[in-house]
């Protein structure tokens, strides 16, 4: 960072707003200058865009407004700046189509006293800059297999740490419900965890970090990717495992509540899918293959401590009879906003 | 290597309210890489009771199969995080099975229980914990040249000047880092194989030993990431003219310690003679298999299939410091376990066949 980021504002604070652009999967932003510093997004203007740049709309009706919904501290301006979560709206008012978020608080809202609770556990892989090339990985070939890699230590261990640690500190100081973080199975690739986080919380707490973790690697010249399956082959793929709960669920006895709910699911199992990556699944078609600690995309199952399932209960929900359950074909590029509110769908309505 | 290096991270001062990040550590089903991953505290400790036990996946790291998969891992000990600083902690864990059982891979639960038994004696322990700095590929000596060898050793032992000695920069930050976290480093110097050291972590009693030198091999292997530097725990990296690493371990008990501890010392080590064979297969990772490419009896080493002991006699499997011999009382060094040896299971070997007659 310059010596020009230690200077005074003169009161004014800089609010960077982030929304999700037409691919349903890239996040955009710009920055807006606010005459004082402010503690709620209702104190913030709605502010709009041009669309015909980001696939949102055509250039004849080209602007799309957002509109503030929640604020976190910005942990690259520092001080009073704020980075602002968006919903984007078309003139008429309605919501874009890859404005998820729109709906999914309506459902949240409506089953608000069931107090879904999600955790997601956000997996990714670092490239070089160029985004091709994997960070680290030799110039003309492969690492060695997988198996070393997961949780290791070691610089023929893991790449990028440093982006890692960065990023957990950001999320911290932010205000995101950051919860942990590891090096996972593929070199290069990583995971954080992101919970718990009650209804529409979920959405504005994932998409405010994958912001801030593609914003840290910028300082690094490192590209991070949210793709699925990044590289073919016997390489792991990345997710968005969903751990889900409801406060039934969360009781003594509450397993019951848990099965039930899965059930529910696996009925709707094709509708999830569809949910599960912004294609309709053809992305998560490269990943779910039953292989590499998946279920297949084309059936549906579950079972305790099972990472070849669908969805796994974990051991120690079993033992205690109650908790939560863990599904994990959403994939790494999914919307949250989508996925958490397919879930509450299946196993609140 | 990741390109990473020299980079300082303008992140690493950002506040974090009251929340700290607690980095569970734990050995892997290889007996020898430790494995570990972050979770966020919401309120800062050193105790590891506060903590939750947490879990991971063990087929990721050959502790389990994949359809049960779920291992457990309980905080045992807690010291300062060097790297993240603030109230940041590394956590020790030992490792569960899905019942709540001592994994197989655990060799601390039964050492805690036998210390526990020997507590009375007071059993000290010191390690000298030898390496091998590797470039980051990890297969090619860090320092030595592309297409060769540096010459014979001699001049490296604790050696100064930049054709002497390599990675010295690690070799300090750790050294800072462990005082930091609060490991009981003793000391350190350049060993006799170029680019290879040793460190002391020491005296420390009972289960402390194997706990302070495990987190102290985890921060280690941290550090050198930051110079893209691998290190290797292997006890003869290189074969041929060219020393082998080991852990010696150095030992006493209550009675050792005081005047006329001396025929102790005698009793003790003439006890660990008659269980040589059991000792040599607690004594690296492999059964004995690793310490048979470094026992040789060359290279300041005994050879594998003999026991020896003398004063002062860096070739026998153990040696009485002078000191000791002059002094009638003290401690004694037992030579034989390897640089990737668990301390767990090796004070544990210790402690039962001179504490507990086993």
């Amino acid at each position: 960072m310059s010596n020009f980021m230690d200077l005074d504002q003169n009161g004014k604070a800089q609010a960077y707003y982030i929304w999700i652009d037409g691919s349903g999967q890239n996040i955009r932003g710009k920055t807006k200058t606010l005459d004082h510093p402010v503690t709620s997004p209702d104190e913030l203007p709605e502010w709009n865009f041009d669309g015909s740049s980001t696939n949102q709309s055509t250039g004849e009706n080209s602007d799309v407004y957002i509109k503030p919904v929640s604020i976190f501290k910005d942990p690259f301006r520092r001080g009073d700046n704020i980075l602002v979560m968006c919903e984007c709206y078309a003139p008429d008012g309605s919501p874009l189509p890859t404005n998820r978020r729109n709906a999914c608080n309506k459902i949240m809202e409506k089953h608000k006293d069931q107090k879904p609770w999600f955790g997601i556990e956000q997996e990714y892989t670092l490239f070089d800059d160029t985004g091709k090339h994997p960070l680290g990985w030799p110039k003309n070939g492969f690492p060695g297999p997988q198996g070393p890699y997961y949780c290791g230590v070691g610089a023929n261990r893991v790449k990028g740490r440093k982006i890692v640690e960065a990023h957990y500190r950001a999320c911290l100081y932010a205000g995101v419900k950051i919860a942990g973080s590891n090096a996972e199975v593929m070199p290069s690739q990583w995971e954080y965890q992101v919970g718990p986080c009650e209804g529409i919380e979920m959405g504005d707490h994932l998409w405010v970090s994958r912001y801030i973790l593609a914003r840290v690697a910028e300082e690094f010249d490192v590209v991070v990717s949210f793709d699925p399956k990044p590289i073919p082959g016997d390489w792991n793929g990345a997710g968005c495992h969903t751990n889900i709960s409801t406060l039934e669920m969360r009781k003594v006895g509450g397993m019951e509540h848990i099965i039930k709910a899965i059930e529910k699911m696996g009925k709707k199992h094709d509708e999830h899918i569809a949910e599960y990556d912004p294609t309709n699944g053809a992305d998560n078609a490269r990943r779910l293959t039953g292989l590499h600690e998946t279920a297949s995309i084309h059936q549906f199952s579950y079972g305790v401590a099972n990472r070849g399932a669908s969805i796994r209960i974990p051991r120690q929900c079993e033992k205690d009879g109650y908790g939560y359950f863990e599904d994990r074909r959403p994939a790494s590029n999914c919307d949250p906003y989508a996925v958490t509110a397919r879930i509450v769908a299946s196993i609140c309505e | 290597m990741d390109g990473l290096d020299g980079q300082t991270n303008p992140f690493l001062d950002l506040d974090q309210g009251e929340a700290i990040q607690a980095y569970y550590i734990w050995i892997d089903g290889s007996g020898q890489a430790l494995r570990g991953k972050t979770k966020t505290i919401l309120k800062k400790t050193m105790d590891p009771k506060d903590l939750p036990i947490w879990n991971f996946d063990g087929s990721s790291t050959n502790q389990s199969l994949g359809e049960n998969s779920d291992i457990y891992i309980k905080p045992v000990a807690c010291f300062k995080d060097p790297f993240r600083r603030g109230d940041n902690i590394l956590v020790m864990c030992e490792t569960l099975d899905h019942e709540g059982n001592v994994h197989p891979t655990n060799k601390r639960n039964s050492c805690f229980a036998n210390m526990e038994k020997c507590k009375d004696l007071h059993p000290w322990f010191g390690i000298e914990q030898e390496y091998t700095m590797f470039d980051y590929t990890g297969v090619h000596p860090y320092g030595w040249p592309a297409n060769g060898y540096p010459g014979p050793q001699g001049p490296y032992y604790c050696g100064v000047g930049s054709d002497k000695v390599k990675g010295r920069k690690i070799v300090e930050a750790h050294y800072r880092a462990c005082l930091y976290a609060g490991i009981k480093i003793a000391g350190s110097n350049a060993e006799v194989m170029p680019s290879q050291w040793e460190y002391q972590v020491g005296p420390c009693e009972g289960i402390e030993m194997g706990d302070h030198l495990w987190v102290s091999r985890w921060i280690l292997q941290r550090i050198a990431e930051e110079f893209n530097v691998v290190i290797s725990f292997d006890p003869k990296p290189i074969p041929g003219d060219w020393n082998g690493a080991g852990c010696h371990t150095n030992i006493s008990t209550q009675p050792m310690r005081e005047d006329g501890g001396y025929p102790e010392i005698i009793k003790a080590i003439e006890l660990m003679g008659e269980k040589h064979v059991e000792h040599i297969i607690s004594y690296d990772p492999s059964g004995g298999e690793d310490n048979k490419r470094r026992l040789t009896g060359l290279h300041e080493t005994a050879s594998i299939d003999k026991f020896s002991y003398g004063v002062a006699h860096r070739g026998a499997s153990v040696r009485i410091p002078r000191q000791v011999e002059a002094d009638g009382k003290g401690y004694f060094e037992d030579r034989r376990p390897s640089s990737n040896s668990d301390p767990y299971v090796v004070t544990n070997r210790i402690i039962r066949t001179i504490c507990l007659g086993e």
